[in-house]
């Protein structure tokens, strides 16, 4: 069965997502309805505003829909920043948005800084190599449950993990035209 | 490319798809993050009530825009004189997210722009044709904005600015090499990037529109023009119900294909900004700037 991979496409940077997966010869569509998404069988949620997407979310429907395919299992999820946000259980920070609860981690939104503290990095993720990567007012997450493993780390926190099916970075690969962590997604 | 700002362009590129709104008080940012707002844009006044009240327009008092970071989580914008860098440098050091080197308030040089580059924060510029557009960059904007007319509420000028820079990068690839070159110097700007511009028939960082946006169906339009995203002035706040029209321009802006979700959301917003004829202006505000 061919592999269809919804990226989301309600606000943020869904358009670097698609061209990283066009680049791996994956099928890529954006989702902004429930209806997108019954298509899919991965999903990206991209970089952007964490508040935005999650209003939108709600807004469209997708929401119990998403929550409903990923309690059962049967959809994979990839999360970017803004993603990485919308996947952990616990969401700390001023004005934090309604999250998916997908993995068992806490997230302080912002906690870099503004725009000043954004960053280049190099990581170095098992079993996937060293990606250059961008971290743009980027989300730290504080605390990972113990079902959850730490693929990268960068200066003591980590910034690449997964749980089950759901896989979330605080950074960007996907603004260096990085292919090497959506193709590990491809795989889980 | 030498002259880029990379992470002040990935900045905007999060930005995409999304509204980013003016706000002068920091009630009025909370409103708009409440909204769905991907960013807001701190200034003294918006621009419907410069034209009105007229006097010189300058950069926020830097207490307002500490009051709108400690209300939002979202990016926090502001604007600055064309060519003020004291102003640029005075927003720096308050760590807004981005700098809006706007024709909205009045111009402090008559000869140059800020020179963007020796900043880290990125800058957003104005821009009415493809030139315009690529000197900005070449100094250094990390986001362009096409200008409108700020404060009319009149979509027009908006897409005439999309429209022309789309037209100029269409014709950029009937051009042979000597014209290309032509242009690059008519128009003040390297030659590899007027070469770049024109194998991607884009340009080259993420490019919003302004000016003029004060329905639902205004950003839908501008998003159907393959826009990137809008920024939205006084279309908010001088309209009858603010949260309102806020939100439906937010929906609008995603689902701008979707025709009955666009009229359902344009359903009985209220009282509107009014609108002016750009023909009947004293002051046009996008001929600041060059």
């Amino acid at each position: 069965m061919l592999m269809i991979v919804g990226v989301l496409a309600l606000q943020g940077d869904f358009a670097e997502h698609i061209a990283v997966l066009h680049a791996l010869n994956v099928e890529a569509r954006e989702v902004r309805t429930p209806e997108d998404l019954a298509a899919c069988d991965r999903l990206i949620i991209p970089g952007g505003e964490s508040t935005v997407m999650s209003k939108l979310l709600s807004s469209s429907g997708i929401r119990p829909a998403l929550l409903k395919r990923a309690q059962e299992g049967s959809l994979a999820i990839f999360g970017t920043c803004a993603g990485a946000i919308l996947l952990a259980k616990e969401i700390i920070g001023k004005n934090s948005p309604e999250g998916l609860g997908c993995i068992d981690m806490t997230v302080d939104r912002n906690a870099y800084g503004t725009q000043l503290q954004s960053f280049h990095a190099d990581i170095v993720a098992s079993g996937i190599g060293t990606i250059p990567v961008a971290f743009i007012r980027a989300p730290k997450i504080m605390r990972v449950g113990k079902n959850v493993g730490i693929l990268a780390s960068y200066e003591g926190a980590p910034v690449l993990v997964r749980q089950g099916r759901f896989l979330a970075s605080t950074c960007h690969p996907e603004v260096r035209g990085e292919v090497a962590i959506h193709r590990y997604f491809l795989n889980m | 490319m030498t002259n880029r700002n990379i992470l002040g362009e990935d900045l905007a590129r999060m930005l995409k798809g999304g509204v980013i709104m003016d706000v002068v008080t920091a009630d009025q940012a909370k409103i708009a993050e409440d909204s769905g707002a991907c960013a807001v844009m701190a200034l003294e006044r918006v621009p419907s009530d410069i034209r009105t009240q007229g006097g010189v327009a300058r950069m926020s008092d830097p207490k307002l825009i500490r009051e709108i970071q400690a209300a939002v989580s979202i990016p926090v914008m502001a604007k600055v004189r064309i060519g003020h860098t004291a102003e640029a440098r005075i927003l720096e050091a308050l760590a807004v997210d981005f700098i809006d080197e706007s024709e909205v308030l009045t111009p402090a040089d008559p000869f140059d722009h800020i020179d963007k580059m020796p900043f880290k924060i990125p800058f957003v510029c104005g821009a009415r044709n493809l030139g315009e557009a690529l000197r900005r960059i070449d100094e250094g904007a990390a986001m362009i904005r096409t200008k409108g007319e700020a404060g009319t509420g009149n979509i027009v000028e908006a897409v005439r600015h999309w429209k022309q820079i789309g037209r100029e990068l269409a014709e950029l690839k009937t051009m042979h090499s000597g014209a290309l070159k032509s242009f690059a110097q008519e128009q003040r700007v390297p030659l590899t990037l007027v070469e770049r511009v024109r194998e991607e028939q884009r340009l080259p960082v993420v490019t919003f529109v302004a000016g003029g946006i004060a329905t639902p169906a205004d950003a839908a339009l501008m998003m159907s023009l393959g826009c990137e995203g809008v920024f939205v002035g006084s279309g908010i706040f001088k309209s009858a119900d603010p949260p309102r029209v806020a939100k439906a321009i937010v929906e609008a802006t995603t689902h701008w294909q979707d025709s009955s979700l666009l009229a359902k959301v344009s359903e009985g917003l209220g009282a509107l900004m009014s609108g002016l004829e750009v023909a009947s202006l004293e002051t046009k505000m996008q001929e600041r700037g060059w």
